[in-house]
């Protein structure tokens, strides 16, 4: 399978009052034409803060410090802002995190839509509109043709994000960046989108990060899972191996917080700790070791991510399943 | 026991577009909420479920006095607050007894104000609080929600998503409230700090007595927490009972292909069903027909002309189906 998207090493700072937060720590991944690549992790591990480097949106405080991110032949992070902003919804569509406010709250969002579809989807100004009801009915909004000209306040959470949702499938990028793209949706209606993203990535070879906290979203729609901890990507693997058999001792405590249709509460086990403090040149090695029930005295020697075995890459001194 | 809280037939419609001055015909309305009733005992747990847009933020809406019903009637401890019409809430007696956890708590908390200031602000305006007892009742409510007192200090675009989620739970339960309204408190959290805050909750729950109204699209969650849940579709309630109840043997077409499409870590399921059809429009509903006809994978011509009503189907488990008839 080519890659569609290939990010090697980014790292990504913060520049803040309280010191520089090194958010991202030579970050890489890549993600196949028609692939769905879940990248999960906990909050603040760095998700959106990645996704947003590859888009080129970092705000004005963050600033790549080194890496490549290749869509193709391009390097996005080297891009100048006019052809960024040419890739942009273009090429590359994001769908985010916080759908009310991506929206602007003084435009209808049939409109909205309209735009996308004009600049980037091959609307004319005659069939705009006709394609963005078709786009509201495809993500399962009901009567599309009057919630055209609702505002975003007038729509509920979950319609919002599939507003958003429309809005980025509306140009057929070659990439997708779905930020947690159904929190907010009941099952039924997730799994309605779900279905199109992958219709679409069926159809056009459009390669898609499923950035999401639910283990389970992943588990039934990606092929192959990266798990982020504190800026660093700890663990690669197929879908179903990272599941069973997770190496790193991080994925597994994610995998034991996951509620299931049976159990109880009691049985869920939060991850212990919290995540490092970023910032500073005091940063362990491994950034879980403060965490981890594993650690050894060799733990704070440089971790580099290495293949375990085909197709399974971890960045531990002392994985599980491997004896000690 | 009494209830600490009671819905009686209360609904919800909002005007589309601006009503003409001597037009003849009302402007079409969309049915956001219609004929609910439901009851809260203090100490209860109620899950409130649903398609996204049948109702549930407009219904907690309600509830929390952010928006007066179109009709029928809301009782908070035996009082009637729904005819306290919303602006006039905020001073209300019962205003610190109802607290409500948002659904996106970025969007809820003001982007200037830090996170100490965002907890502190019910707690100054509702309970009057100032000096050193605010400073110790934010870090108390902080502390709870497992929130570093370090980021106190933090303005909400420094947080992480999960961040911001802990100040909103903070935010509501600093005034000490009898009855919390969560809409998706979860959804944005990771599932490490979701297994904290639920279990926060229970304790919060067992310790202080707390009802809570908990809406959440996550099943799995609401099995865990919840002692009744309440599904809704397109503004009615079509079927209510004790949790584990309705997870192990629904009634209702719709709560069947609800559980049905509930993610598995396993993977998916083999011939997993999905819901085909659009959806019925919330604007002007026939209602002279089941919502839910036109996509339910069972209905038949009775469900064109006639609403099923809300029955008992086994005690204290209602639904509304005809084929529960
Ligand atoms: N403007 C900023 N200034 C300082 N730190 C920041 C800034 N933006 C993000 N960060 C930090 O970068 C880290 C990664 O944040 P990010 O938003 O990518 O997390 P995430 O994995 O998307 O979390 P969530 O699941 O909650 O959305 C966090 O520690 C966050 O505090
Ligand atoms: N201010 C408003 N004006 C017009 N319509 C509104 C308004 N607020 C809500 N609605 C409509 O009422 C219906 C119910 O919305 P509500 O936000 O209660 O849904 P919800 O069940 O909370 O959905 P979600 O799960 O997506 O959050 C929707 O059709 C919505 O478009
Ligand atoms: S490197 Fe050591 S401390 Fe880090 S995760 Fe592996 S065992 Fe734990
Ligand atoms: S009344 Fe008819 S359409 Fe409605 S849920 Fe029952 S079978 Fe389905
Ligand atoms: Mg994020
Ligand atoms: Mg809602």
């Amino acid at each position: 399978m080519s890659d569609a998207l290939s990010v090697q090493d980014l790292s990504v700072a913060f520049h803040t009052r309280a010191g520089v937060v090194h958010a991202l720590d030579r970050v890489s991944f890549t993600v196949g034409a028609g692939e769905t690549l879940a990248l999960v992790g906990e909050s603040g591990s760095g998700k959106s803060v990645t996704a947003y480097a590859i888009m080129g949106l970092l705000e004005a405080a963050g600033q790549v410090t080194s890496g490549r991110a290749l869509l193709g032949e391009t390097d996005l992070l080297a891009a100048s802002p006019a052809s960024l902003a040419r890739i942009r919804g273009k090429r590359v569509a994001m769908i985010f995190q916080n759908p009310r406010t991506a929206l602007n709250p003084i435009r209808p969002v049939g409109t909205q839509i309209a735009d996308v579809m004009r600049r980037h989807g091959g609307a004319t100004w005659f069939n705009a509109r006709a394609r963005a009801i078709e786009a509201l009915r495809a993500v399962g909004i009901p009567d599309p043709a009057r919630r055209t000209r609702a505002y975003p306040f007038e729509l509920s959470g979950g319609m919002c994000q599939r507003v958003m949702i429309a809005i980025a499938m509306a140009a057929r990028p070659d990439l997708l960046i779905a930020d947690e793209p159904t929190t907010g949706l009941d099952v039924t209606t997730q799994a309605v989108v779900m279905d199109l993203i992958a219709e679409m990535a069926a159809q056009t070879g459009m390669a898609t990060i499923l950035i999401t906290h639910d283990l389970a979203l992943a588990a039934e729609r990606a092929r192959r899972i990266a798990v982020m901890h504190a800026g660093h990507v700890v663990e690669v693997a197929e879908t179903a191996t990272l599941l069973a058999r997770p190496m790193h001792p991080y994925s597994a405590r994610l995998i034991a917080a996951t509620p299931t249709a049976a159990g109880t509460l009691e049985e869920l086990q939060s991850v212990p700790g919290a995540l490092p403090d970023l910032r500073g040149a005091a940063i362990p090695a491994c950034r879980y070791a403060a965490r981890c029930d594993r650690r050894q005295a060799d733990c704070g020697e440089t971790l580099h991510p290495h293949e375990a075995e085909p197709g399974h890459s971890i960045a531990c001194h002392h994985p599980l399943g491997v004896a000690a | 026991m009494t209830p600490l809280l009671e819905l009686d037939a209360v609904s919800k419609r909002f005007p589309l577009g601006r009503r003409r001055l001597f037009a003849k015909a009302l402007p079409p309305e969309v049915h956001a909420v219609s004929e609910v009733s439901l009851t809260v005992h203090a100490g209860e747990t109620v899950g409130l479920v649903g398609e996204s847009g049948c109702g549930k933020s407009t219904l907690v809406r309600l509830i929390t006095r952010l928006l007066d019903t179109t009709e029928g009637t809301i009782w908070f401890d035996r009082r009637e607050i729904s005819g306290v019409p919303a602006r006039f809430f905020a001073r209300d007696t019962n205003r610190a007894d109802i607290q409500m956890v948002f659904q996106d708590a970025g969007e809820s908390i003001n982007p200037r104000f830090t996170a100490a200031d965002a907890i502190a602000d019910p707690l100054r305006k509702l309970l009057g609080l100032r000096g050193a007892a605010l400073q110790a009742r934010v870090e108390e409510a902080a502390t709870q929600c497992g929130l570093p007192l370090a980021l106190l200090g933090r303005y909400p675009h420094q947080l992480s998503g999960g961040q911001r989620a802990r100040v909103g739970i903070a935010r509501a339960i600093g005034t000490h409230p009898r009855l919390l309204v969560l809409d998706e408190p979860t959804a944005a959290l990771d599932v490490s700090v979701q297994v904290t805050v639920l279990k926060l909750l229970q304790q919060l729950k067992a310790e202080l007595g707390l009802s809570y109204i908990f809406v959440s699209h996550d099943l799995n969650v609401v099995r865990l927490l919840c002692d009744r849940v309440v599904v809704m579709y397109l503004g009615r309630v079509v079927e209510s009972g004790p949790a584990q109840q309705v997870f192990d043997a629904p009634r209702h077409p719709y709560t069947k292909s609800l559980i049905a499409a509930v993610p598995r870590l396993e993977g998916a399921r083999p011939e997993a069903p999905r819901l085909v059809g659009d959806p019925r429009s919330p604007i002007d509903p026939d209602p002279n027909a089941c919502r839910f006809h036109g996509r339910c994978p069972v209905g038949f011509d009775r469900c064109g002309t006639a609403m099923p009503a809300l029955r008992e189907v086994a005690p204290g488990h209602l639904a509304a189906c005809h084929l529960n008839d």
